[in-house]
């Protein structure tokens, strides 16, 4: 029977792609060529360690006086004219931004790649109230076609290869041949692009960082297209999270470094938008009304949160992604969440609650890989552990919703047992004897043997243990 | 060579604690002693307290810390000198050096629990910076690929060390693995919660030792030593694996 990714585990969905060995290659493809890339980018380690203590420290900054510095880029967004709404949930942004294309009795917008909006489900919400929202990034637009969820937060549609991109292209765009050629498939995109700019109502777009001294939005892309949906349409919607944010533009400069070349090993993007008010007189392009709508969604619990703050340092780069073993394996949309791999790892159960993403922080091996490479320095392990901790402890913090949900009275037991065995040490050698002599007659169909041994032999037990072993051969006890 | 790692190299002592870890004690008990032996052949006096238990990552992964924190507290019990703290295995090292001090905060007993930290010195590292140890290879000539292990590498700071103790071997050459600092798949729990994935990637780590052409792999952690050897036993690899301990020093005995 079939089942609803709704109600079906990491475990189970990761079975599916497991299965798919041409998935399976080429993600694997596709993530040791942004390894390789980024490491080419970020050769000098004592270079790449400076300029990360520098992205971190900026955003590091922002987060000790989150509030007031919103207060701030609210204040200078207003002065440069650019009308800031603010939005506790999804719910509500959607909300706002109907509201402002209904004024504008907008029917189409076109939309440029944002984060945001995916968590906001964005795209369905407009349908249902008769606004059709046409994604312009290739990936996206793709994904778009195929009626799917991103599967990467940079490159969205890194799980397809050509022949299903052609196979899409034949099927939704008129009088498309198929075709495996990339320039002619890109083409045959831009065309149909084109003409959906230059007739959209609205354009919307994500942010990637808030100046909060200057009122200034700044957006990096690479198509060309974040820039005609912010300039072309006469109304320009800028959808962000409220940890989008950096006090100066000072700060800027680090972050546009790190960014591309953690991402996808550019040393900068092909457009950098730096955006400050709607069309002033005299000027020949750019929307007559810039809005802003500013998303908390769960954010600022998160933030009251001194540890799990620091997840909010997160810059969108997507290199936690491409370095994680486990991503590299089961791809994006195993995790059924708008944020795959590490940072949707420690996010999504941090926005969502551990009801619904609690299993999410176990699809790790804590092997630090995405740690050592994030441009910000985010303890991602760390957090990791805590939300497990969070997840079968009741009465912890408030910041997360759901703690102690996944509590169940046979692990703890389990774990009481554990302790027990291991805090006293001549009950620990009484169980290492028995273990010798009887650990090895397990039967192999016993839970976690079973596992185990599904890729691997049982583990032998040994005949002495080392305990015995260091006295055997006269090694001090104190 | 320089140290990699954040913490000061200290200067040689008389005298070192031995913690075996339980996956050693249990599996692979050979490794622990060859450990031992290697330390006591560079003229230290070295003690296993037969009080020793385990250093409680696995409880402290799971998010169980109070039960991690008893296990701990056992083992500032059972190595009370200020003696270094010697572990062959990345892993454990990682959690007492790393994850004590902030598994104790706000703990009464945390000014014990940083004390007990900054004396844990992972073997190999201890080996080549504070010992700089010295080998007379007496082996057979012999091609060996090395896989770090995650929590040795990125925790403790130890990259190169092991492969220096390697490459003082004449007659052991050392084949670079593309993928060696990709993870096995072991985890702790991790390998069991979802065996499926973990499977996936340690078939890809066994494919990519055999790769190298190596006639042995070498590791420094336990863990991954159970894991990837099991995986190897499963498949018919060809590829023996080995500690790096008990491979030193059958090499260097004659
Ligand atoms: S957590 Fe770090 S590596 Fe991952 S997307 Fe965010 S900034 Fe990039």
């Amino acid at each position: 029977m079939a089942e609803t990714a709704a109600a079906s585990t990491f475990v189970e969905r990761a079975h599916k792609v497991l299965g798919n060995t041409k998935l399976r290659g080429n993600f694997r493809r596709a993530m040791d060529g942004l390894m390789a890339k980024r490491a080419a980018q970020f050769a000098d380690i004592a270079a790449w360690k400076s300029l990360r203590a520098r992205g971190a420290a900026a955003k590091r900054r922002v987060l000790a006086r989150l509030p007031e510095l919103l207060e701030q880029l609210e204040a200078n967004c207003t002065a440069n004219g650019i009308k800031v709404h603010w939005a506790e949930t999804t719910h509500e942004a959607n909300s706002i931004v109907l509201k402002i294309l209904q004024d504008h009795d907008a029917r189409t917008i076109v939309k440029g790649k944002s984060m945001v909006s995916e968590e906001m489900h964005l795209n369905a919400f407009l349908q249902k109230h008769g606004i059709e929202a046409i994604e312009s990034d290739l990936g996206e637009y793709i994904i778009q076609l195929a009626g799917e969820a991103p599967s990467h937060i940079v490159m969205p549609c890194i799980h397809k290869d050509k022949g299903e991109i052609a196979e899409l292209f034949t099927r939704h765009i008129d009088g498309q041949p198929y075709t495996e050629d990339v320039a002619e498939l890109t083409d045959a995109a831009r065309r149909v692009l084109r003409s959906r700019f230059a007739a959209a109502d609205a354009g919307l777009s994500g942010v990637n960082f808030a100046v909060a001294e200057t009122g200034t939005l700044v957006l990096i892309e690479n198509e060309g297209n974040g820039r005609l949906s912010t300039t072309l349409p006469p109304l320009h919607i800028a959808v962000m999270g409220i940890e989008k944010l950096v006090e100066t533009l000072d700060d800027i400069p680090p972050l546009l470094s790190l960014l591309p070349r953690s991402a996808t090993g550019q040393s900068i993007t092909t457009y950098v938008n730096m955006i400050t008010s709607p069309r002033k007189p005299g000027e020949k392009d750019g929307p007559q009304e810039v809005h802003l709508v500013l998303l908390d969604n769960g954010r600022s619990r998160v933030y009251a949160d001194n540890q799990l703050r620091d997840t909010l340092r997160c810059i969108r780069c997507g290199a936690c992604m491409n370095h994680c073993p486990v991503y590299a394996r089961v791809g994006g949309h195993t995790y059924n969440a708008v944020y795959p791999g590490p940072i949707g790892k420690i996010l999504t159960p941090q926005l969502d609650g551990i009801a619904v993403a609690g299993d999410l922080p176990h699809a790790c091996t804590l092997c630090n890989a995405c740690v050592e490479i994030c441009p910000v320095n985010i303890p991602i392990a760390d957090i990791m552990v805590r939300l497990r901790r969070e997840a079968v402890h009741p009465s912890d913090s408030p910041a997360v919703m759901g703690a102690g949900c996944k509590h169940t009275a046979t692990e703890a037991a389990v774990w009481a047992g554990w302790k027990k065995m291991y805090a006293s040490p001549a009950l620990y050698r009484m169980g290492a004897k028995m273990m010798q002599r009887f650990g090895n007659m397990m039967p192999g169909g016993m839970p976690l043997l079973k596992e185990w041994t599904s890729v691997r032999t049982r583990p032998v037990f040994a005949k002495k243990t080392l305990h015995e072993l260091a006295k055997e051969q006269g090694y001090s006890d104190v | 060579m320089t140290p990699a790692s954040a913490y000061p190299v200290p200067p040689r002592p008389a005298t070192v604690y031995y913690f075996g870890t339980c996956l050693v004690d249990l599996f692979y008990p050979d490794a622990g002693l060859a450990g031992m032996d290697l330390l006591r052949r560079e003229g230290l006096k070295v003690v296993f307290p037969q009080n020793q238990t385990c250093c409680g990552q696995p409880a402290r992964n799971t998010g169980m810390y109070e039960e991690a924190r008893a296990v701990a507290r056992a083992q500032f019990k059972a190595f009370p000198n200020p003696w270094p703290i010697i572990v062959p295995s990345g892993s454990c090292a990682g959690m007492m050096r790393m994850h004590y001090p902030e598994l104790f905060a706000g703990e009464p007993d945390q000014a014990e629990a940083e004390a007990f930290a900054s004396r844990v010195y992972e073997l190999t590292w201890f080996l080549v910076h504070v010992l700089d140890i010295q080998l007379k290879d007496k082996g057979e000539p012999l091609t060996v690929t090395w896989h770090g292990s995650c929590h040795s590498v990125r925790e403790m700071g130890v990259t190169d060390e092991p492969k220096e103790l390697l490459r003082r071997l004449s007659n052991v050459t050392l084949v670079e693995n593309p993928r060696e600092k990709e993870c096995c798949g072991f985890g702790g729990t991790f390998a069991v919660r979802m065996p499926e994935v973990s499977g996936a990637m340690v078939t890809d780590k066994v494919a990519s030792i055999e790769g190298t052409g190596a006639a042995q792999m070498v590791t420094g952690d336990c863990g991954c030593l159970m894991n990837i050897s099991g995986a190897m036993a499963k498949s018919g690899s060809p590829v023996k694996p080995r500690h790096i301990a008990e491979f030193l020093k059958e090499r260097t005995n004659g």
